[in-house]
């Protein structure tokens, strides 16, 4: 059983897809969790469908979309740090080490959960999961979490290998659904679904498991 | 939102001409666009709070909407524009959707800081 996990992520619904049924498991068995969300995801592209946010309303509609999630799953303690969505590569790298060394000195992770530097697409994942690993690689070697990542660019495979954690969370679907469901301006779950019953064996086969790469430092 | 209605939005450029405004002004095809499409190029650019002043500016167009300002040394200028927030009283709050209610543009102008 892991002492503390931390979920260090940029955006609301980050959360969702690949990680909510490992969370929820662990808060299951005991595990205290906290996530720290850089942005509000106040760039996105998603306003709802039908449209019911703009620019001005985004931030304040995912914040309490977040917060939905969040109970959904069952994590007690959000950490909302405040920058501004996708600006975090050109945030000051020290500035930025800081705000996670903060978080690891303050609740001594076990696990820190995080994407993997250069394999996760979108800009302001590459550089959340690059300040993770640059912390965590400052810490003495006997003092340093685990570090589990989350990859999806096209062919990351080829370069970093299989993932070599893979968690059953059969168990936890109907909260990621649950989850992506509160997300309700980025994501329609019908359309993820495509039709299909949560219930059915393909939707809980596909959301039913989850996969992390472990992050070796040098 | 709802759909633009031009005379609402040409007012509401006539009251803000002549003086110091925060402009937030954006266009984006998504940060996946790469990803979920190997052809594209994710491309977006924004500037939120810079502060312009024009002389005129008014909207075209049968819907989508053009709208151009005039500045001292330049144009302010963005297409595409399809909804506006009919409840804001102070800012004007214009913006581009495609079919799946995805923003593509969008061309704010407020007194104060967004
Ligand atoms: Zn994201």
């Amino acid at each position: 059983m892991e002492r503390h996990i931390l979920v260090v992520l940029p955006h609301p619904d980050d959360e969702s897809f690949g990680i909510s049924g490992t969370l929820a498991k662990h808060i299951q068995s005991g595990t205290p969790v906290t996530y720290a969300c850089l942005t509000l995801g106040q760039m996105g592209r998603n306003m709802g469908n039908p449209i019911f946010a703009n620019r001005e309303t985004l931030p304040y509609i995912r914040k309490r979309e977040l917060e939905e999630s969040c109970r959904i799953i069952g994590i007690q303690d959000l950490r909302l740090m405040g920058l501004h969505d996708k600006t975090i590569e050109f945030e000051d790298k020290d500035k930025m080490t800081k705000l996670i060394g903060d978080l690891i000195t303050e609740l001594n992770p076990s696990l820190i959960i995080t994407f993997y530097p250069g394999y996760s697409v979108h800009p302001d994942h590459d550089a959340t999961g690059a300040a993770v690993i640059r912390t965590v690689q400052k810490l003495p070697k006997d003092k340093r979490p685990t570090v589990h990542c989350i990859a999806f660019s096209q062919g990351c495979e080829q370069e970093i290998g299989a993932p070599d954690v893979f968690n059953d969370v059969r168990e936890f679907v109907d909260k990621k659904m649950g989850s992506i469901q509160a997300h309700r301006s980025q994501w329609q779950l019908k359309t993820i679904l495509g039709g299909k019953s949560p219930q059915s064996k393909e939707v809980q086969e596909r959301f039913g498991k989850e996969r992390f790469w472990t992050y070796r430092f040098d | 939102m709802e759909l633009i209605k031009p005379e609402v939005v040409q007012r509401v450029l006539d009251l803000m001409k002549e003086q110091d405004l925060y402009i937030h002004l954006e266009m984006t095809n998504g940060a996946y666009a790469a990803h979920l499409d190997k052809s594209k190029i994710a491309a977006a650019t924004f500037i939120r709070n810079g502060v312009i002043r024009y002389s005129h500016g008014s909207i075209a167009g049968k819907g989508p909407y053009r709208v151009g300002l005039k500045l001292e040394h330049g144009w302010v200028y963005s297409e595409g524009l399809t909804h506006y927030d009919e409840t804001e009283t102070e800012r004007l709050i214009l913006a581009g959707h495609d079919n799946d209610g995805k923003l593509l543009v969008s061309l704010q102008l407020s007194r104060e800081p967004f």
